[in-house]
């Protein structure tokens, strides 16, 4: 505590979520999530696919209106109706399952294009950033390349840059790897180990559960639209207590894919 | 006597290839080939339609027709993004513009800004520019149309990946659905230029002087002059001089945009 007490505009809780409710018509997909995620805290999200975990995380930076409740990142309070949606997400990066990366523009342009267009940066200092991203990411040489001559790790791992171009103070990362061939996710996942030992925010929902288990300071297992389990992965992971976190886990650990994909490569 | 299908099909076809022969025969021998290529073709005519042709007639036909697209594109992108718009009464505005000027001839609205505009209110619109409108507007309908489906062409991610950037809807309409769809979009909208420079022939409704003759209006014309087809072939020769070039334009920018996702290197 003592070290942060000399940045008194930055609060130790980076996310806190209270009485989220979200509904599709009349299917209710989030029913009631409280939730807060420290400053430099890993949060991994588990849970069966359709149980919410994407809209959980897309109500964090209001790509879902959600229909009740709050949700607060760094102070912005995104729920307000007077909150400036487009500045507090300069401040939220978002990976997506799909990568998104914008087709149109060259790996460069990916990393240039909001810093320049929202933040105003100068193409010099704009470039200067996503270079070094691009090199943390382990990119560095493929500036002008376009995200289709990619493969898809290196397009998320761009897209990853893409997000910390911004400088981001929280991270959101929606399957990052699902869409990926398996021996292209070690990759990956090597960056997002990185970015949590430099002590990013992060919010990850994933199927790796041995990331999880490695990374994660806290998981969550969603069901349903309802938190179940949360506290470190030794427990959640390690010692459920809840029957359905057992069941979902040895779904996901033996159903899946037979090598552990995540234990491949190393450095 | 029983023929196997192929033997009969291989007979069948040995018939047709004979009528054909025959009339062609027919015709060449009975006809006064030197009237009827007079008749198409005059060399002498030909040459006294230059150059006027290319220096009046088909410059008309290319400055009407760029003019009018280019204020087409205009109406066309302002109607799709209305037409996308959430605002409602937008979006019906929208809707309404292009069901009537789709619906329309294009004959009926050259004739309405060419001639109606004058009537009610009084006073006369420069020559280029009655045309440059009446293109535009019709233009407008059916590009607003392709464009809007080359908007909503473009995937969602990219949207959401710009907006979870920080980017307001309007820069993210600007740099980055707009870009991805205007490719998507070139090759109808070389089509549509085709379309319009053909459109563009209507501009006769309204043309008065010499110096206002676009091709169509100018082959007409020499038509009445002449004893012979060649004004009118040679001003066909001027439109598909101006629209072949465009379609195999529109052919290579459909091959080039068209797999653009497919284009992997090792
Ligand atoms: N835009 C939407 N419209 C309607 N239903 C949706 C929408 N997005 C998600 N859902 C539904 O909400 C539920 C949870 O979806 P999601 O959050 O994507 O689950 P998960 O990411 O855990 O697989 C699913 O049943 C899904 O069909
Ligand atoms: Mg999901």
């Amino acid at each position: 505590m003592s070290e942060r007490a000399s940045e008194p505009s930055a609060p130790s809780v980076a996310v806190r979520i209270e009485g989220l409710h979200k509904s599709f018509g009349s299917t209710e997909v989030l029913k009631g999530i409280d939730l807060e995620v420290q400053r430099g805290e890993v949060l991994c999200i588990i849970g069966a696919s359709g149980s919410g975990k994407s809209t959980l995380l897309r109500c964090v930076n209001l790509l879902e209106t959600p229909s009740a409740g709050t949700v607060v990142v760094d102070g912005h309070e995104m729920t307000d109706p007077d909150c400036d949606l487009d500045r507090a997400r300069r401040s939220i990066g978002m990976v997506f399952q799909g990568f998104n990366l914008f087709s149109h523009l060259t790996v460069l342009e990916n990393l240039t294009i909001a810093q320049r267009r929202v933040l105003g940066r100068d193409r010099a200092a704009a470039e200067e950033i996503a270079r070094e991203n691009l090199a943390k990411v382990g990119l560095a040489g493929r500036e002008d390349a376009h995200p289709a001559q990619l493969s898809g790790g290196q397009q998320q791992r761009v897209a990853i840059a893409r997000s910390l171009s911004m400088q981001p103070d929280v991270m959101l990362f929606d399957e990052p790897t699902s869409a990926l061939d398996p021996e292209l996710v070690g990759d990956v996942l090597d960056v997002m180990r990185t970015l949590a030992a430099e002590g990013m925010t992060m919010l990850v929902v994933t199927h790796e559960i041995q990331f999880a288990r490695e990374v994660a300071d806290r998981v969550l297992f969603i069901d349903a639209g309802v938190i179940h389990e949360m506290g470190p992965p030794e427990q959640v992971i390690g010692d459920p207590r809840q029957e359905r976190t057992r069941a979902f886990l040895s779904r996901v650990l033996h159903a899946a894919k037979p090598p552990e994909s995540d234990t491949a490569p190393a450095g | 006597m029983a023929l196997t299908p192929r033997q009969r099909a291989r007979v069948s076809r040995g018939i047709q290839y004979a009528i054909a022969l025959v009339v062609v025969a027919v015709v060449a021998f009975t006809a006064d080939w030197g009237a009827i290529g007079r008749a198409f073709f005059d060399v002498e005519v030909a040459a006294s339609l230059f150059p006027d042709v290319i220096v009046v007639a088909l410059k008309n036909t290319v400055v009407f027709t760029a003019l009018g697209f280019l204020l087409a594109l205009g109406i066309g992108l302002l109607v799709a993004l209305m037409r996308l718009s959430s605002v409602r009464v937008y979006r019906a505005v929208a809707f309404l513009y292009v069901e009537v000027f789709r619906g329309l001839p294009a004959l009926l609205v050259v004739l309405s800004i060419g001639v109606g505009i004058p009537l009610a209110f009084g006073t006369l619109l420069d020559h280029t520019l009655s045309i440059t409108l009446a293109l535009g507007i019709v233009g407008g309908a059916y590009i607003a149309e392709t464009i809007r489906a080359g908007i909503q062409a473009v995937p969602p991610g990219q949207v959401e990946a710009a907006r979870s950037l920080g980017m307001s809807p309007t820069r993210t309409m600007v740099f980055i659905v707009l870009p991805q769809a205007f490719r998507t979009v070139l090759p109808p909208l070389t089509n549509e230029l085709i379309l319009l420079t053909k459109d563009s022939s209507l501009a006769f409704l309204l043309g008065t002087t010499l110096a206002q003759q676009e091709l169509s209006q100018f082959g007409r014309a020499a038509l009445n002059q002449v004893r012979s087809l060649t004004p009118l072939l040679v001003v066909g020769l001027c439109y598909l001089v101006i629209t072949i070039p465009l379609s195999y334009l529109a052919r290579r920018l459909e091959r080039k945009y068209g797999s653009a996702d497919k284009k992997v290197d090792a």
